[in-house]
């Protein structure tokens, strides 16, 4: 069974963390990914800089920015991943946009994951259609979860149709928002929590865009499955460099 | 072969490569665009607003002096003479129609020249409606007019602050806003670039020009069809429009000019064709500048309308099934062939446009060649540029 599947099949909240890949340093992917193992986090979004990363807020965007100039690549994030598995067991999920996927070969990439040990991709501009027209067996071939996402606008057909796609969980957008704009949970949030925990999916949901900290992780796991944190993150890392990860990692969950 | 498919394809190119955030609003669009645009009311009143608002037909104009110096008989298809100085209206014309159409209330785009900023901006006027603009920092410098005019209108222009500061990244910008807002917000792309529908929406109301070009030909020259047309290719919108109505007549010969800047082989240059490779830009798939690793690279060109690492997904395909000539013109070869035709028939080209002119410079005519160039817009808003350039002052 994929990693990502045993986690959700677990007890409890997950916690998520997404970071970019050669952000703050280049070579911090894997000291990072480590930390945030040992200080309890339960799967690791690693974040593949784009040039253009239309679905992120500047928080994100920045870092991707400062990746790509740090000399961050597609090739080298493999490069630094290829031993990850003899120090990390918990799931790890690539997350990018599409075209440096495309350029690398779609096929390469995903068996190139699947020589490393990745569990999964999410790739927001990649669309459930085109998924399923050209690249669905290939990513399956590899043993890789695909990630879909959804938003508090997509219809109920339409979440039924991406839920009987994915084969793992359903990344959950908590707002109509860019990651990193907003913060909190209102009224408007917790019906579409409730809206969507009542659609009883076979995919459990994991919400992302809006966590910063123990309390707004507390209200978007009260429903779902578990939170992804990523623009909070990054901010964390930009203060603090690499130092502090178990520290952030751990008053999350607290 | 040479339209959309269903699913927005020209051949491999097109598509909608977008988040799940913008797939309501896009969808929506999908859905509606035909049934909107083939409605009588609909038709009406577009084909009004063209005719009493933005003053078409633009006339199809024989340039006496231009065809004697280059051998050839040369038309020019006026859309400098179209209310706010380009063919951008046509299409702000259609979209904010549309946008009505389907509720929204709030209107933002991207510009790069600010040409489109600014018929997006007048149409909003025009209809009450809220408006902001989207505009890299540095096209924000250096068309500061533009931006004078969208503020007079009553626009707002934001600024884009990430990456090359240029239209990719306004567009990015744009993008972000119509993801904070799906609900009010109608985004009016101004090219021939986007997910689909944009690039089939923009090119049939962009169309106008090609139609026209059939029946004015008609009258002067007692055939529709030329034996070229030619266009300028930033993202694709005026050429989409002027070859149109002639894709499917394979007689006529389509020539794309795309902008060189300093020379295809210096690296400060936006020939997507030569320079391209396949990937995914602002939601679709198409011919774009990029690293071996698929990032997007920052274009280079004098005019800020053509400074756009892609193309639109008809030009892809128009330019690898060969139906298309494409060329590039340098910025010297651009800014040459405008004060030509400054010169000869008395016409100020904006830069862009001067590229177009530039194809004497890369491919010969026969004597009785009709050969019709789309004089997309006019140059006062580079009147500087060209005064630099030149040491006019």
């Amino acid at each position: 069974m994929n990693r990502i599947n045993e986690k959700l099949n677990s007890q409890g909240k997950l916690l998520s963390i997404y970071f970019t890949a050669g952000y703050p340093a280049l070579n911090d992917t894997v000291k990072i990914i480590q930390d945030l193992e040992k200080n309890g986090v339960d799967m690791i979004e690693i974040g593949l800089p784009f040039s253009d990363p239309l679905a992120d807020g500047p928080t994100i965007q920045d870092s991707s920015t400062a990746a790509l100039k740090n000399g961050m690549t597609t090739e080298k994030l493999f490069e630094q991943l290829k031993d990850i598995r003899k120090s990390v067991s918990i799931p790890l999920i690539v997350m990018g946009y599409f075209n440096p996927m495309l350029q690398y070969g779609v096929e390469a990439f995903c068996k190139k994951c699947h020589e490393i040990g990745i569990d999964g991709i999410i790739m927001p501009d990649l669309p459930l259609d085109v998924y399923e027209d050209n690249y669905k067996a290939t990513i399956e071939k590899y043993g890789l979860v695909n990630v879909f996402l959804i938003t508090p606008q997509t219809s109920d057909e339409r979440i039924r149709q991406i839920d009987t796609a994915s084969n793992g969980f359903i990344y959950m957008v908590s707002s109509a928002s860019v990651t990193g704009s907003k913060s909190g949970f209102g009224n408007v949030q917790t019906k579409y929590f409730e809206r969507i925990a009542h659609m009883n999916l076979k995919n459990p949901q994991i919400v992302g865009f809006g966590i910063k900290d123990s309390e707004t992780f507390q209200q978007a796991t009260k429903n779902a499955k578990g939170a992804i944190i990523g623009s909070a993150f990054i901010k964390h890392l930009t203060t603090n460099g690499v130092a502090g990860i178990g520290s952030f990692a751990k008053s999350i969950k607290s | 072969m040479y339209h959309a498919d269903e699913k927005g394809y020209y051949g491999e190119f097109g598509g909608a490569f977008i988040p799940e955030m913008l797939y309501p609003n896009v969808e929506e669009l999908r859905q509606k665009y035909l049934d909107v645009m083939y409605e009588e009311s609909f038709k009406k009143e577009f084909n009004q607003l063209l005719k009493d608002y933005v003053g078409r037909p633009s006339p199809l104009y024989f340039a006496k002096r231009l065809s004697e110096k280059h051998g050839c008989k040369i038309y020019l298809k006026r859309e400098d003479l179209n209310h706010t100085g380009a063919h951008k209206v046509n299409n702000t014309i259609g979209q904010i129609l549309m946008a009505q159409k389907l509720g929204k209330t709030r209107i933002i785009a991207e510009t790069g020249a600010g040409q489109h900023g600014v018929a997006t901006a007048t149409v909003c006027a025009l209809m009450g409606m809220e408006c902001i603009v989207y505009m890299g920092e540095i096209d924000i410098a250096r068309q500061a007019p533009n931006v004078a005019r969208m503020k007079m209108l009553g626009a707002k222009v934001r600024p884009a602050f990430s990456g090359s500061r240029t239209l990719k990244d306004a567009t990015n910008e744009a993008i972000r806003d119509w993801i904070n807002n799906p609900v009010d917000t109608h985004y009016i792309i101004g090219s021939a670039i986007g997910p689909h529908p944009y690039p089939d929406m923009v090119t049939r109301f962009q169309s106008v020009i090609s139609e026209e070009i059939k029946w004015q030909l008609k009258e002067k020259e007692g055939r529709e069809n030329p034996d070229y047309v030619v266009a300028c290719i930033g993202g694709g919108s005026n050429a989409a429009g002027t070859y149109y109505h002639f894709l499917d007549e394979p007689e006529v010969g389509i020539i794309a000019v795309e902008a060189a800047g300093k020379g295809v082989e210096t690296g400060e240059s936006a020939a997507t064709s030569a320079l391209g490779k396949v990937g995914i830009i602002h939601g679709c798939k198409t011919m774009l500048m990029q690293t071996a690793d698929g990032q997007i690279t920052e274009p280079y060109s004098i005019s800020a309308g053509l400074d756009y690492p892609g193309v639109g997904p008809m030009h892809s395909h128009l330019h690898k099934s060969g139906r298309a000539e494409f060329y590039s013109a340098t910025d010297d070869e651009a800014m040459t062939a405008g004060l030509e035709l400054s010169q000869l028939e008395g016409i100020i080209p904006a830069i862009e446009t001067g590229h177009a002119f530039a194809i004497f410079d890369h491919k010969k005519f026969k004597p009785d060649d009709v050969v019709v160039i789309s004089l997309s817009g006019r140059g006062d808003k580079d009147l500087n540029t060209y005064i630099d350039y030149f040491g006019l002052k």
